[in-house]
């Protein structure tokens, strides 16, 4: 009997992929699949791909039931039962979960912003090679040899060939008896980009600057890590001073006091410098602000940082300002000046609310770089 | 199937061929069952398939396959059996079961075969339902080929939407004989005329007169008739006769059609189906071929989950197989006809005891004539419905939960019998196929108590429309108002009337 249930699944997935797509800018902005983010895959939400009918509304109808209780007593709401097609029992509709990798989700963010893929700074992959024991054969080295399947053939030979004596269990092993453990070479990718993610926390970043960070750099991290086999990540943060934190705390941290934008910079040169050779691995280097400088001899300093290391050093600087209330947003302008469009490595973006953050992604990956 | 064997092992099938010895001793009568042997994931897909190995390409089935997987692999439902109506009756067993699972599915899978061969409301399906499918399969996979898989399966989805619009009870009507005298409204196409000898006919029927009864009858016609001339319940007939479809369209609708009237009598008798088969496999674990000591714990662990009553829900198999237990001891005792009706006494009633032992004789004949609702309506009564602890449930909009409402039985089996009435389906009725006189499509929705739900059916609409290719009409009953729903082929249009 044959089955085709794979290509009706496909057919299946082909939908939910559609379906996904037309809702991806809502996806973008809302945040919700990060929190539903698991290690390889996102579970997404989608209203249930259902066939319409005439049919009874399922919710506000009553039923029958078995059991004890008061009138006025709660009915727990069980599942409805498979295949019972009465109009009372169905418990209302049951939105459709679907389990999506990572590695899908970026496709259809890649299709739908018309992404275009990156091309590799002409670095070979980085890859590091790996044996594992995974067979067995006839010939190699004793140093190899697997005793236990060496000793089951002897006694397979002696038995067979009547020589096994069960009161002087004595097996000698043959030539032919003997079996070697045989490996083969994987080849593990190793990282070959990093990221850098820059956030300026100073008191006039607010949650929600930092939630559309947030956002943004989920999308950021979910395409750049379906470009590369392997990708690094470290983050800076910086008020008036810079320093290296964690994930978690690179979101949550609130500091207050002034920004010197530079200590940032000239701590993402250092570690550049130190862990990340330019010639082989490729560089993203992301910097959210709400441009608020303190002084214009800082500008000054980093403009020179960006245009003499890290700029020279990076596949992508992208600085993206978050709108804030306080904020003057002076910084964007005065990169704009410095760098006009001289440089295709540097792409500055606004995003002004969350329904900008797809925009945003679009002008920074847009590149290619 | 998959390449390896799905035969049972010479264990089962020997515990198959014994328990259908005893089965039929036991008075059932059951076309020959074959049992496959499949692991979760082929049972899954099968289950997803509707129980047949073949079906037509279609993503519904992946969409059922991938929700059956998920909820076997977090453990929230297993499926409990799978047996198809067709002869040979073709079941499956999960091979990870244990042997008194594995028993008591086959069991119970006798049940339903017994009951597949012998209810009424089953004789009109197709017994070759499993070649049927297959041919079904055959015929989509060659539409695919000439006009493309996504115009294929985006009509099959139009049609799916309308599946539920069929007559159950067509096919038990007889087809109207066709007279070649009459056109087809069964009206004489001649005038008729008085008989005479040739040679007297020009005077007996003149000429004038004829023409006379001629115009007459033209004239009648004229007035007729609706178009349908009685409004019909089987949609799908009357849009496969009358809608402009190409002949591929006209065949799918056909193959929807046909599935939807093969898989009406399951949904027609759901509790007493499984009822039935519940009912056998606890008499035969337990007294004709009786499990041995040692499995007697896991077999009511088994069965206690079987007839487990879901809170909010009605289990079918519990109904079913107590309302079943509830005729055999009323039969049994004699407790029927008009004495015993008319009796009032609770302790007479409940010591009332003939000892006839009727029971197993009208059981027999309860699963011969009865579908769902004629045995809920003619068996369910007062006693059955306190000891059972039935009760009703409405929804509570302010506390925005579903509340226990009643225990009065009158409400309870009205309720019951309402939700039942075809198969729980809304009942819908083509009543002009030349609305307006502009071909335009009417139809009526036969309000029971409920709502049709808002959104399903504008969509419902634009998919009718797809089919008519002219303007479609839908009159209901929405919030207590008649309104009529419309849909010209880009807007909706809701009125009163």
């Amino acid at each position: 009997m044959p089955m085709h249930m794979e290509s009706d699944l496909n057919r299946f997935r082909k939908i939910v992929r559609g379906k996904i797509k037309k809702e991806l800018r809502r996806f973008i902005s809302s945040g919700d699949l990060i929190a539903r983010q698991g290690k390889k895959q996102v579970t997404i939400p989608l209203p249930r791909i259902d066939i319409p009918h005439f049919q009874y509304g399922s919710n506000e109808q009553g039923g029958v039931g078995q059991g004890n209780g008061e009138v006025g007593d709660q009915v727990g709401q069980g599942d409805p039962q498979p295949g019972e097609g009465q109009a009372g029992d169905s418990a209302g509709q049951h939105s459709l979960e679907v389990d999506v990798t990572l590695q899908e989700l970026a496709e259809i963010l890649g299709e739908e912003l018309e992404l275009p893929n990156i091309e590799n700074k002409g670095k070979k992959n980085l890859e590091d090679k790996q044996y594992k024991y995974t067979g067995i054969l006839k010939q190699g080295p004793e140093s190899l040899r697997h005793f236990k399947r060496t000793y089951k053939e002897a006694l397979r030979r002696a038995i067979s060939s009547g020589n096994y004596d069960p009161e002087n269990p004595v097996i000698i092993p043959r030539k032919e008896d003997k079996r070697y453990r045989s490996y083969r070479v994987y080849n593990l990718p190793v990282a070959n980009a990093a990221i850098i993610y820059m956030m300026d926390v100073s008191g006039s970043m607010g949650d929600e600057q930092k939630e559309i960070v947030r956002l943004t750099s989920f999308w950021l991290d979910t395409w750049l890590s379906t470009q590369y086999a392997g990708l690094e990540r470290r983050y800076i943060i910086h008020d008036a001073t810079a320093r290296e934190v964690d994930q978690q705390t690179f979101y949550r941290t609130k500091e207050s006091g002034g920004t010197l934008i530079s200590s940032a910079y000239r701590l993402a040169q250092k570690m550049i410098e130190e862990s990340f050779d330019p010639a082989e691995w490729n560089i993203y280097l992301f910097h959210f602000s709400d441009g608020d400088n303190w002084s214009g001899n800082d500008t000054a300093e980093c403009m020179k940082i960006l245009e003499g290391q890290l700029i020279p050093a990076a596949n992508l600087f992208a600085y993206g300002q978050v709108e804030s209330r306080y904020g003057s947003g002076q910084f964007l302008r005065d990169l704009q000046k410095h760098f006009g469009d001289t440089s295709n490595k540097i792409t500055l973006s606004q995003i002004k609310d969350r329904d900008a953050i797809v925009d945003a992604l679009k002008t920074f990956l847009g590149k290619g770089k | 199937m998959h390449g390896y064997n799905t035969q049972l092992t010479p264990e089962l099938a020997e515990v198959a061929a014994r328990l259908a010895d005893a089965a039929r001793a036991a008075g059932l009568d059951f076309f020959d069952t074959i049992f496959e042997l499949v692991d979760y994931k082929q049972l899954n897909e099968i289950a997803a398939y509707g129980g047949f190995p073949t079906r037509y390409p279609h993503w519904r089935w992946g969409m059922e396959y991938e929700r059956l997987s998920k909820s076997y692999t977090y453990g929230l439902s297993i499926i409990y059996e799978m047996v198809i109506n067709n002869d040979p009756c073709y079941a499956y067993l999960l091979r990870a079961n244990d042997m008194v699972y594995q028993k008591t599915v086959i069991a119970h899978v006798y049940g339903h075969c017994d009951f597949f061969k012998n209810n009424y409301w089953f004789s009109k399906t197709n017994r070759k339902m499993l070649n049927q499918m297959a041919n079904h399969a055959v015929l989509m996979r060659k539409f695919i080929d000439e006009v493309g898989q996504d115009e294929v399966e985006s009509f099959i989805d139009t049609c799916l939407s309308l599946e539920n619009l069929i007559d159950i009870h067509s096919p038990f009507k007889a087809q109207p004989k066709k007279n070649e005298d009459q056109d087809e409204y069964g009206r004489p196409k001649q005038p008729s005329k008085i008989k005479a000898k040739s040679y007297m006919d020009n005077y007996i029927n003149p000429a004038e007169f004829m023409e006379y009864q001629r115009r007459k009858q033209a004239e009648e016609a004229e007035k007729v008739k609706g178009f349908p001339e009685n409004p019909e319940r089987d949609v799908l007939k009357f849009l496969i006769d009358h809608a402009p479809m190409s002949s591929w369209e006209k065949r799918v609708l056909g193959i929807i059609r046909d599935e939807s009237y093969y898989f009406a009598p399951q949904a027609q008798t759901k509790i007493l189906n499984e009822g039935w088969a519940t009912y056998w496999h606890s008499k035969m674990m337990t007294q004709i071929a009786p499990l041995h000591e040692s499995e007697i714990i896991d077999y009511c662990d088994h069965f206690a989950g079987v007839v487990a009553s879901h809170p909010g829900g009605l289990n079918p198999y519990k109904l079913g197989v107590e309302l079943l237990r509830h005729i055999e001891r009323r039969w049994d005792r004699g407790q029927f006809g008009i004495d015993y009706l008319h009796c009032d006494d609770p302790k007479t009633r409940s010591e009332w005891n003939k000892n006839l032992g009727l029971g197993k004789q009208k059981l027999l004949e309860v699963r011969r004539i009865h579908n769902d609702i004629t045995f809920i309506d003619e068996f369910l009564d007062e006693d059955f419905c306190h000891e059972s602890k039935m009760f009703l449930y409405d929804y509570d909009r302010r506390s925005n939960r579903h509340v226990i409402s009643s225990r009065d039985f009158r409400e309870i089996k009205q309720r019951l019998l309402q939700q039942l009435t075809n198969f729980g389906q809304p009942i819908i009725r083509v009543v002009d196929g030349n609305f307006r006189n502009r071909g335009e499509l009417l139809l009526t929705h036969s309000h029971e108590g409920a709502d049709l739900k808002h959104d399903a059916t504008l969509e419902t609409l634009k998919n009718l429309h797809r089919i008519w290719k002219r303007p479609v009409h839908i009159d209901t009953l929405f919030e207590e108002v008649k309104r009529r729903i419309s849909y010209d082929g880009t807007n909706h249009q809701i009125e009163k009337i």
